[in-house]
C-alpha cells in the first residue's frame, strides 16, 4: 500500500468522540483498520480464512475459559472432571464439543490459509515478516493443540504425551534431561499435566498477541490479491467495510455451519475412541495415531528409517519432522520467481497442486503402520515434500516463463468482466478512498 | 549410565513405533461390526425410552455382577422416563458406602437418587482377582470408547451419511458374535471365548452373557439374544452420551439458523457488490 | 450502507434496506442465543443440585435448651430446642423491640401431636453479610454475630445491629416425633 492510500478519513462528530480522539485515538485506529482500510477489489473467497481464523481463536479462548472453570488438572481427577462437564454441567457437553471440534476446524482453516498464501505468493517481498509471524502462530497453535489434547487424560492423551516428549530423547546427551525438564518427572504424570494445563491456558493469549502483530504487518503492506500485482491506484481497491466485511461474514457463517454439523451430529468423528478410556500408564493402546492435523509430520518422522553418517535414524526422523515445519520460515527466500501469483505461473501452479495432493497423501501415510510398502511410500512422499520447497521453488523461479501480466488490478478486473459479462465494463462507484460522507 | 538412559529412551520409542505398526498386522477385530438400525441414528434420531428401560433391566440383572457403571447416577434415570418415586425406590435396592459417622466409622446405607451406581468391586485389582486376571471394564463410556477403525473409504463417506453408531454396532456384534466353532487357523487360549468381533484379540474372558428367554419384559418384547443385545447396546449408548437427544434438537435449531443467516448474508453481499466490478 | 438518500431509485432501496436490516437482526439474535450457554454453564450443575436434596435430622439427641448446626445445600442451619422460659422471654418482645416484627409463635414449630411446640429452625447465615452468628443463652437474646455485632433473639428475629431482616426459615417438616426434614415442607 505504501502510503498510497492515505489513511485517516475518520472525523469524530460528537464531543465525546473528539475528546477521546485527542487523547487515545482508539476509535480512529479501529475505523482506519476495519472500515476505511482499502482492500483490493478482486479478493476471492480464499482470502476469507484470516477472518475465520480470528473468530475461531475467539471461540477456542471463550469455550476454553468456560471449561477451565470446571476442569481439574489432577491425574486422578482430570478424566472425571471432563466427564462431569459432559454430564452434569449445564450446557457442558456443548462447551466441550465446541472446544474439541473447534481445534480441528481451527487447523482446517489455518491449512487453507497457508495453502492460499503459497498459491498466490503472499510470502514474497515486502511481506516476509507477515509470513514469518504467521508461521510463528502456526507453531504456537501446534504446541497449544498438543498440550490441550493431553488434558482429558485419556489413553491417547497420556501416550501421545509420552511419544511426543520422547522426540527429545533423540538428541544425544541433552535429550533425556530436556525430556525430564518437560515432564517434571521420569514419565508423564501429575507434574506434566499441571504444567501443560498452565501452558495450554497461556499460549492462546500469546497467539492472540502475535495475531495482532500479524494484522499490523498486514495493514502496513496491504493484502495481496489473486493477480499478485500491488495496488497502484485508488480504483484498485474498495473500503474494507462493507465490501470485505460482508463477504467475510458470509464465508464465516458457511464455515460455522460445517463446524456446527460436526459439533452437533458427529462430535466424536474427528477424535479417537481410545481417549474415552482413562489413562493407564501400564497399558499402551494398540495403535497410537496423532490427530489428523499432525499426521503429515508424523509420516515424515517415521519415514527416516536409515542412519545418515553419525545421525541415527531416530534423530534423523526428528530432525526431518522439525525441518518440515521450519522450512516454511524460509519460503520467502526460496522462491526466486519475479511473479508472485500462481495464476500467471503454469508450472508452479502444477507443482503447487502436486504438493497439496502429496501433503494429503503424507497425512494418510501417517495414519498407516510404518512397515512394508508404506515406509517406501512415506520416503518418496517426504522427498517430494522437501523437493517442492528446496528444489522446485528456487529452480522454477529461474527457468519458468510466466504468462503475460496485466498492468494493474483494475485492468485485470475489467479484462475478466469483459470476457464474462456482456455490457461495457466499468468499475462501479466504490473505491477505497471514495469517501462519500 | 547416561548412555543406558538414552538407549532405554530409544527402546521405548522403538517399541511405541512398533506397537503403532502392530495393529495392522494383528488386524482386530477380525469381522467388522454389523450395522444395525438404531432409533437414535441420523440427525433426527432419538433414544427409545422403552428400549433403554429394557437395557437397564439387562444391565442391572446381568452385567452389573461384574461391570461397574460408575459415571451414571440414579437421578439420571429420569431420562429413561422414570418418576422421582420410581427412581428413589430403585436406588434403595442398592447399598452405598458413606461416612465417616460420628465415631469415625464408614457405614452402608441405601442409595439415593444423588448416588452413582455402586461398583461390583472395590478396585481394579479386586476385579481382576475375581475374574481370572481379566478386568471387566466400567461400562459408562464403553459405547464411545470402542470404535473399530473404519478405514478408507468408509471414513470419508461416514460424515455424509451421518454414521456415528460404530460403538453400539460393536457392542451388539460382540454380544451376538460368540462362535462355538473355532476356525482352524485360530488358536484360542484356555479359558477364553472365541469371538471374531472382539476388538483386541481372537477371544475374550467374558463368557457369552446373554441367553434366549433369560428375561421377561413388561412390554412383551421377546427375549431373544439379538433383541437383548440391541437393547443393552442402546442403553450403553445412552450412558455414554446422555445428552444426545438434547444435542440433536439444539443442533437442528442451530443449523436452520445458520443456513437462513447464510442466505441473508449472501443476498446482502450481492447487494453490496451489485454495482462494483471485482 | 443503508443510507437511502444516496440511492434515489424508487422501490429498490426498500428491498435493500429490508435485507440489510433482516441480516443485522439475525446477527444480533444469533449472538444473544449463542451467549446463553456460556452464562448457563455457571449455574449450579446437576450434581450440585442433586446433592442439595432435603436432609433428615434425628432430634432425639438434642437436649432441651441445646442447639445443633446442620448443613443443607452447603449452608449451615440452626436447630434449637427452646426452654419454656426462653419462649416466654421471646413472647414479651413487641413490635417496638425489633426491626422486622413477626410473632414468635410463627417461628416456633413442633411435631404433630406433641405437647409443646418448642423447636426453632433458622438459617445460620447472618442476613447482614453472611457470617455464622454465635449462640448465646441470654434470653431474650439468642444469637450474636461476631462479624458486625447483629443481635438476634431466641427465635432468630433481628433486635439490633446492622442486619436488617430476621434469620430466614428454611422449608422443613417433622416426619415424626423425633425426625426433622430440612429442605422440604413435605414428608
Amino acid at each position: 500500500m505504501s502510503k498510497l492510500e492515505h489513511h485517516g478519513t475518520y472525523t469524530p462528530t460528537s464531543g465525546v468522540g473528539k475528546w477521546i480522539d485527542a487523547r487515545m485515538p482508539l476509535p480512529r485506529l479501529m475505523y482506519d483498520s476495519f472500515v476505511a482500510y482499502p482492500v483490493p477489489r478482486n479478493l476471492n473467497y480464499a482470502y476469507t480464512f484470516g477472518g475465520i481464523l480470528s473468530i475461531f481463536l475467539v471461540i477456542q479462548i471463550v469455550t476454553g475459559i468456560v471449561l477451565a472453570m470446571h476442569y481439574v488438572p489432577d491425574a486422578t481427577k482430570a478424566f472425571d472432571s471432563v466427564e462431569h462437564i459432559m454430564r452434569d454441567v449445564n450446557s457442558g457437553w456443548l462447551m466441550r464439543y465446541m472446544h474439541q471440534n473447534g481445534a480441528h476446524f481451527f487447523f482446517l482453516a489455518v491449512y487453507l490459509h497457508i495453502f492460499r498464501g503459497l498459491y498466490y505468493g503472499s510470502y514474497k517481498a515486502p511481506r516476509e515478516l507477515l509470513w514469518i509471524l504467521g508461521c510463528i502462530i502456526y507453531l504456537l497453535m501446534m504446541a497449544t493443540a498438543f498440550m490441550g489434547y493431553v488434558l482429558p487424560w485419556g489413553q491417547m492423551s497420556f501416550w501421545g504425551a509420552t511419544v511426543i516428549t520422547g522426540f527429545f530423547t533423540a538428541f544425544p546427551v541433552i535429550g533425556v534431561p530436556i525430556q525430564e525438564l518437560l515432564l517434571g518427572g521420569f514419565a508423564v504424570g501429575d507434574p506434566t499435566l499441571n504444567r501443560f494445563f498452565s501452558l495450554h491456558y497461556l499460549l492462546p493469549f500469546m497467539i492472540a498477541g502475535v495475531v495482532i502483530l500479524h494484522v499490523w504487518a498486514l495493514h502496513v503492506t496491504g493484502q495481496t490479491n489473486p493477480t499478485g500485482i500491488e495496488v497502484k491506484s485508488k480504483t484498485d481497491t474498495v473500503p474494507f467495510t462493507p465490501y470485505a466485511t460482508i463477504k467475510d461474514a458470509f464465508a464465516l457463517i458457511l464455515f460455522l455451519a460445517l463446524y456446527a454439523y460436526f459439533v452437533f451430529y458427529m462430535p466424536n468423528f474427528l477424535g479417537h475412541a481410545d481417549n474415552y478410556i482413562p489413562a493407564d500408564p501400564m497399558v499402551t493402546p494398540a495403535h497410537i495415531v496423532p490427530e489428523w492435523y499432525f499426521l503429515p509430520f508424523y509420516a515424515i518422522l517415521r519415514a527416516i528409517t536409515f542412519d545418515i553418517g553419525p545421525i541415527t535414524a531416530k534423530l534423523g526422523g526428528v530432525i526431518a519432522m522439525f525441518s518440515a515445519v521450519l522450512v516454511l520460515f524460509v519460503v520467502p527466500w526460496l522462491d526466486t520467481s519475479k511473479v508472485r501469483s500462481a495464476v500467471y505461473r503454469p508450472w508452479y501452479k502444477l507443482a503447487f497442486w502436486l504438493f497439496v495432493i502429496n501433503s494429503v497423501f503424507l497425512g494418510w501415510l501417517g495414519s498407516q503402520p510404518a512397515e512394508g510398502v508404506y515406509v517406501a511410500l512415506a520416503q518418496l512422499s517426504t522427498a517430494i515434500y522437501f523437493g517442492f520447497f528446496l528444489i522446485v521453488m528456487p529452480v522454477l523461479g529461474l527457468v519458468e516463463k510466466p504468462r503475460r501480466l496485466p498492468n494493474s488490478i483494475t485492468e485485470a478486473v475489467l479484462e475478466r468482466s469483459a470476457k464474462t459479462g456482456g455490457g461495457s465494463p466499468q468499475l462501479g462507484d466504490a473505491t477505497a478512498s471514495a469517501d462519500k460522507s | 549410565m547416561k548412555n543406558l538412559v538414552v538407549k532405554l529412551g530409544a527402546a521405548a520409542i522403538a517399541a511405541t513405533v512398533m506397537a503403532t505398526g502392530a495393529w495392522a498386522a494383528s488386524a482386530y477385530p477380525k469381522n467388522k461390526p454389523r450395522e444395525q438400525d438404531w432409533s437414535f441414528a441420523g440427525p433426527f434420531g432419538m433414544y427409545d425410552q422403552a428400549q433403554l428401560q429394557r437395557g437397564l433391566k439387562i444391565y442391572a440383572e446381568n452385567c452389573s455382577a461384574c461391570h461397574a457403571l460408575s459415571r451414571v447416577n440414579f437421578r439420571n434415570l429420569a431420562d429413561l422416563g422414570y418418576s422421582d418415586e420410581q427412581i428413589k425406590a430403585f436406588a434403595a435396592n442398592y447399598e452405598v458406602e458413606d461416612g465417616p459417622d460420628d465415631f469415625g466409622d464408614m457405614f452402608f446405607r441405601p442409595a439415593t437418587a444423588a448416588d452413582a451406581f455402586p461398583s461390583p468391586f472395590p478396585n481394579k485389582e479386586a476385579a481382576r482377582a475375581a475374574n481370572g486376571g481379566a478386568y471387566p471394564p466400567d461400562l459408562s463410556l464403553i459405547a464411545k470408547a470402542r470404535a473399530p477403525i473404519r478405514g478408507f473409504p468408509a471414513f470419508v463417506i461416514d460424515p455424509f451419511r451421518n454414521y456415528a453408531e460404530n460403538g453400539p454396532d460393536y457392542i451388539y456384534s460382540l454380544l451376538t458374535g460368540y462362535k462355538d466353532e473355532v476356525p482352524e487357523d485360530v488358536s484360542v487360549p484356555e479359558g477364553l471365548w472365541y469371538n471374531p468381533y472382539f476388538a483386541s484379540g481372537t477371544a475374550l474372558a467374558m463368557a457369552p452373557p446373554l441367553f434366549e428367554g433369560m428375561h421377561e419384559f413388561d412390554d412383551g418384547t421377546e427375549a431373544t439374544v439379538s433383541n437383548m443385545a440391541k437393547d443393552v447396546a442402546a442403553f450403553l449408548m445412552w450412558t455414554a452420551e446422555p445428552h444426545m437427544d438434547e444435542r440433536k434438537q439444539l443442533g437442528f435449531r442451530v443449523m436452520v439458523f445458520l443456513l437462513i443467516f447464510a442466505a441473508l448474508l449472501y443476498l446482502s453481499k450481492k447487494q453490496v457488490w451489485a454495482r462494483v466490478e471485482h | 450502507m443503508t443510507d437511502a438518500t444516496q440511492e434515489p431509485e424508487g422501490e429498490l432501496p426498500t428491498r435493500r434496506d429490508f435485507i440489510y436490516v433482516a441480516t443485522g437482526m439475525m446477527g444480533v439474535v444469533g449472538a444473544a442465543a449463542a451467549a446463553w450457554p456460556f452464562i448457563d454453564q455457571m449455574r449450579p450443575d446437576a450434581a450440585v443440585r442433586a446433592a442439595g436434596l432435603p436432609i433428615e435430622v434425628d432430634l432425639s439427641a438434642i437436649e432441651p435448651g441445646g442447639t445443633i448446626v446442620v448443613t443443607w445445600r452447603s449452608k449451615p442451619y440452626f436447630i434449637r430446642q427452646l426452654l419454656d422460659d426462653e419462649i416466654a422471654a421471646a413472647d414479651t418482645l413487641g413490635e417496638g423491640d425489633m426491626k422486622e416484627y413477626q410473632p414468635a409463635a410463627e417461628r416456633i414449630a413442633g411435631p404433630d401431636g406433641a405437647e409443646t411446640r418448642n423447636w426453632v429452625i433458622v438459617s445460620a447465615t447472618c442476613t447482614h453479610l453472611g457470617c455464622v452468628p454465635n449462640i448465646v443463652d441470654n434470653a431474650p437474646e439468642g444469637w450474636f454475630c461476631p462479624c458486625h455485632g447483629s443481635v438476634f433473639d431466641m427465635v432468630g428475629r433481628i433486635l439490633r445491629g446492622p442486619a436488617a431482616t430476621n434469620l430466614p426459615l428454611p422449608p422443613y417438616v417433622f416426619a415424626d416425633e423425633s425426625t426433622l426434614i430440612v429442605g422440604s415442607d413435605q414428608v
